[in-house]
């Protein structure tokens, strides 16, 4: 539709829209987090839910116990290598369409615990990590500013055409390999499919 | 079509609703599914278990029947105290029959005791 027929339209008070806005105007505001906390920056996200900073403005107070009925996981906290592939196969275990928000420095790099034996080096090494947030734990606003983060990415996706959602192209997975425990270290350490080491690294930072 | 006539047109209008009600939203989100979103079960989305561990072994586990005449017996004598606390309180009080009913109520019980003891139900296998 013509985009000076549209605002013509609606200077007469009449609404406009596409099946594939309002299809996403609903999903955005409804996203449905999985509750699931790891560990202090948990507190912060029961913070965000709680009436002070009421995530519920934002469709998402709807914490579900089970994978299966979430869209939303929102890795809170230090993920340990016993831990991985628990988060990894409670991933898989979301139904489509599922999103990824990495809270706090230990979810996206390992934080202050990245030299420990045990830490994994961010989650975005197994699944797709769609909204990074930064900080050690972040305050509620910036969960906040990550859940506004991804309402405009849910928003600006496509229902059809060659760059749709990954949900919605039938090849691209929605299980992802689950590492297990080997000798040393988590096998595979990373999936190629989401992550692949940053450029300039060496074999010994980049483990 | 005068509506007196047909005192149960409006029962078959709101069956029909009814019936449309619920299947119109599932066949339109069947409809959606087909047309825009593929399906892609795995092994681990349709697993049983979904607290993020594989599951082990089976489900269907079972339990030993020993402990049910185990229980039994808990509860009989879990019941006979009910019935030795006011003998108690009565006991000096009590007629001679009431005393010799009360013996052989208790002996009754202390026999089917003596008798589960032999018959094995108090050793656990």
């Amino acid at each position: 539709m013509d985009e000076g027929l549209r605002s013509e339209l609606s200077k007469q008070g009449i609404f406009t829209t596409k099946m594939e806005e309002l299809y996403n105007w609903g999903r955005k505001n409804s996203v449905w987090p999985l509750q699931f906390g790891l560990a202090c920056c948990a507190i912060e996200m029961i913070a965000t839910t709680m009436a002070r900073y009421d995530l519920a403005r934002f469709g998402a107070e709807v914490f579900r116990p089970s994978p299966r009925q979430a869209d939303l996981m929102i890795v809170a906290g230090t993920v340990t290598k016993k831990m991985a592939p628990q988060v990894v196969r409670l991933y898989n275990q979301m139904p489509e369409p599922k999103y990824v928000i990495a809270m706090g420095a230990c979810a996206i790099s390992g934080g202050p615990f990245k030299q420990g034996y045990n830490v994994l080096k961010g989650i975005d090494r197994y699944i797709p990590v769609d909204v990074h947030i930064p900080g050690c734990p972040p305050r509620p606003e910036a969960l906040i500013h990550a859940f506004m983060t991804l309402q405009r990415k849910i928003d600006e996706q496509s229902l059809t055409g060659p760059d749709r959602a990954r949900h919605l192209c039938p090849e691209t997975p929605s299980e992802f390999p689950i590492p297990q425990f080997g000798e040393h270290d988590l096998v595979p350490p990373s999936n190629p499919q989401v992550w692949t080491p940053p450029r300039g690294a060496t074999a010994a930072s980049g483990q | 079509m005068d509506p007196a006539e047909h005192n149960y047109l409006f029962l078959t209008v709101f069956l029909i609703v009814a019936i449309a009600f619920p299947l119109l939203p599932l066949a339109l989100a069947r409809l959606w599914a087909i047309k825009f979103a593929p399906p892609k079960p795995g092994d681990q989305k349709n697993a049983t278990y979904e607290c993020g561990l594989e599951s082990k072994g089976d489900a269907a586990i079972q339990f030993k029947s020993a402990y049910y005449l185990y229980g039994i017996l808990f509860l009989i004598f879990d019941v006979e105290t009910l019935f030795l606390l006011p003998f108690a309180v009565a006991f000096t009080g009590l007629s001679i029959g009431a005393f010799l009913a009360m013996m052989i109520f208790l002996l009754l019980l202390a026999e089917g005791l003596a008798w589960a003891w032999m018959k094995g139900v108090l050793t656990w296998r």
